[in-house]
């Protein structure tokens, strides 16, 4: 789960990280009275997408009257399909330099690791293609924790002024601790930045928490689930795993490995899938029907598939989930149902009766489906 | 056969909860040597005529056999349960249990490694020898016997390779489930290498997904090996837009890492064959056997 850019800079100041002094405002009104406060500000739009800066989120203000006209720009707008509800109003820093840095897991070593650049202000990933040699790594184990040696290193690596090595142990030291008490898998400053006349300051700062950690965080676990779509949502309450893509073939299965091949089988036969659903292991027919139904409520699906191995998960309870849903619903789409395993003929009977055609090879379902779709269009 | 046999001493940890109890007699009616089971406070019950035990230190004690658990309590209890099976010496730790802290897998993983034990999963639907042993969650009549190794980084897809390798008449000589989560015990190399050394295995069958680097890790490792068997994949994710998680924990395109393409060209690099469709593995795995 992601923060917002407040929200995390709230953090990271309680752990001694510098940020810049700003604050929160929904409306251009209170925006403007806060840069009365700070002066030059600048105005950025609070929403949980990368690349903000990319997408016009970040504007400059010199004046109050500047800030409110930012404000009201970017507030009501949306950016990459998010609404912008917040802005955040931030004095204006003057800096010399920009890096990056954070502190993540790298599943390959199981450990932590700091990554550290001297080109701040670069997405990470271009960072990873484009500057290997401009990106150092430290990795560290669960039981050693951060040790001062890190912030030694990322500061010799970076060039950094011996009299600010202190403040940048201060700040990585921070990172480690943040990681471990909100359970993060992730934090990073990009930019933090060397101010005009020394001193670091965190002029961006981003923070995830793995989501399986939530029930150990009562006062974030709230705040999940706001990055999702009204339809993602609905699935997340429902406890299935659903995400929202742009094609027309409706794909229910079960288990996540299944499901992506069941995707890019669609794709491999010229298709598109309109979304990843995965109603997970021993769904019953109550849960079935309403993944269908879910699907169903996305206008955009002309066909729906099911690819089911069962095995945890039993075909008569899937057959009865669809039968069901169908009633229920207005909708009236094909609907491809290739299933196997823990009782198939009963679930082919339940199906076969009702007017469904069941397949037993993935191959050929898929086909139909893709099939389908195109005389659909 | 890799890891277990028929004769491995089995533990259960969680063995009174639902998954537990059910899984418990699917694994005894397919031969697995299950001596005990653990669930705190339930010790002195029976669960389909295994005894349970408050501690691994007591069931050590009654049955000195046991050699491997498989966890299946919730996640939340998860650390305390294998750092305790990892305490306590037992040398295969088989966690089922998914959505486990990622600091928690962190730690438990190595730890694991300080002391020489080796986990299976978390979020894995185990592993398993045909005709031998089943320690996990899979379909036992999915698996028939053979020499085909499979390693897997997913459970029904698994099971779907596995029944198209049948069609072909391949059957299997063990499969591994690493695990569905960012922190896996055991990895693509390390499982490589159990098959290399397995006089029942000629040929290794690697199901991948978006995610994470271990499949370029394994290409690197393949290709720079004098001796090897040969290697088929599948990796599934191609169509998974970046910075979405897909189902799995350890499934996501993050920080420009573990998308598809990187992986299928770094495998087709090391000159392992990547299959379109699953169903297109046993015919790319008879092309290698010639």
């Amino acid at each position: 789960m992601r923060l917002y850019e407040y929200e995390a800079k709230e953090i990271v100041s309680k752990y001694g990280i510098p940020v810049p002094h700003g604050r929160i405002a929904s409306t251009p009104v209170k925006a403007e009275e806060i840069s009365r406060e700070l002066g030059a500000v600048v105005v950025k739009a609070q929403v949980l997408v990368g690349r903000r800066g990319l997408a016009g989120g970040v504007l400059a203000a010199e004046t109050p009257g500047e800030a409110r006209e930012a404000a009201s720009k970017l507030l009501g707008s949306s950016i990459r399909g998010f609404p912008v509800e917040m802005v955040l109003v931030e004095e204006k820093v003057c800096f010399e330099k920009e890096y990056y840095l954070s502190l993540t897991v790298d599943r390959s070593n199981r450990s932590y690791v700091f990554l550290v650049s001297p080109l701040g202000g670069v997405e990470i990933e271009e960072l990873v293609r484009e500057h290997p040699d401009k990106l150092l790594r430290i990795y560290f184990p669960v039981l050693t924790g951060y040790q001062p040696y890190m912030s030694r290193t990322a500061a010799k690596f970076l060039g950094l002024p011996r009299e600010y090595w202190r403040d940048l142990h201060v700040i990585m030291q921070g990172m480690y601790r943040i990681m471990r008490d909100l359970d993060a898998d992730l934090v990073e400053f990009n930019p933090l930045a060397y101010k005009c006349g020394g001193g670091l300051i965190a002029l961006d700062a981003k923070i995830t928490i793995d989501d399986n950690s939530l029930y150990r965080h009562p006062e974030l676990a709230g705040k999940h689930g706001r990055e999702l779509s009204p339809l993602e949502a609905r699935a997340k309450e429902l406890g299935f795993s659903y995400v929202e893509l742009d094609g027309d073939i409706g794909v229910i299965c079960n288990g996540a490995g299944l499901t992506m091949a069941t995707m890019d089988m669609i794709l491999y036969y010229g298709g598109k899938p309109a979304n990843f659903l995965d109603i997970g292991g021993g769904a019953s027919r109550d849960r079935v029907r309403e993944a269908v139904k879910l699907v169903l409520s996305n206008p955009k699906v002309k066909v729906l598939l099911l690819n089911i191995f069962g095995g945890i998960t039993r075909c008569d309870e899937v057959a009865w989930g669809v039968v069901e849903a169908f009633k229920e619903s207005d909708r009236r789409i094909p609907v491809v149902v290739r299933m196997l395993g823990t009782n198939e003929e009963e679930g082919r009977r339940i199906l076969e009766e009702h007017g469904y055609k069941v397949y037993t090879e993935a191959d050929e379902a898929v086909r139909k489906a893709v099939e389908l779709s195109r005389s659909e269009r | 056969m890799v890891l277990i046999t028929r004769n491995t001493g089995v533990l259960i940890q969680g063995i009174t909860g639902r998954e537990g109890r059910f899984h418990t007699k699917l694994m005894l009616e397919y031969g697995t040597r299950i001596l005990a089971g653990v669930t705190p406070g339930k010790g002195g019950l029976e669960v389909h005529g295994v005894p349970v035990y408050d501690t691994i230190h007591e069931a050590l004690k009654h049955h000195p056999d046991i050699s491997a658990s498989i966890v299946f309590v919730p996640a939340r209890f998860a650390l305390d349960a294998v750092l305790e099976a990892i305490s306590n010496g037992l040398k295969l730790i088989v966690v089922i249990t998914e959505g486990i802290p990622l600091h928690d897998e962190l730690l438990f993983v190595y730890y694991a490694k300080t002391r020489g034990t080796i986990i299976i999963g978390p979020n894995t639907p185990g592993i398993m020898v045909p005709g031998e042993a089943k320690l996990g969650i899979m379909p036992a009549h999915v698996f028939v016997k053979g020499r085909i190794g499979l390693v897997s980084r997913s459970g029904t897809l698994t099971y779907e390779v596995a029944r198209e390798l049948g069609k072909l008449g391949y059957g299997v000589s063990t499969v591994i489930g690493l695990g569905g989560d960012p922190i896996t015990g055991l990895n693509f190399i390390e499982a490589y290498d159990l098959f290399m050394k397995d006089p029942d295995t000629d040929a290794v069958v690697l199901i991948g997904e978006i995610g994470g680097d271990a499949e370029e890790r394994f290409a690197a490792y393949y290709s720079r090996l004098n001796r090897k068997k040969p290697v088929v994949a599948y990796v599934a994710g191609k169509t998974a837009p970046p910075g979405k998680r897909m189902g799995h924990a350890g499934a996501i395109i993050s920080m420009g890492i573990g998308d598809y393409k990187s992986k299928r060209n770094s495998l087709e690099r090391a000159g392992i064959p990547v299959a379109d469709t699953p169903s297109q593995v046993p015919r790319l795995l008879s092309h290698v056997l010639g």
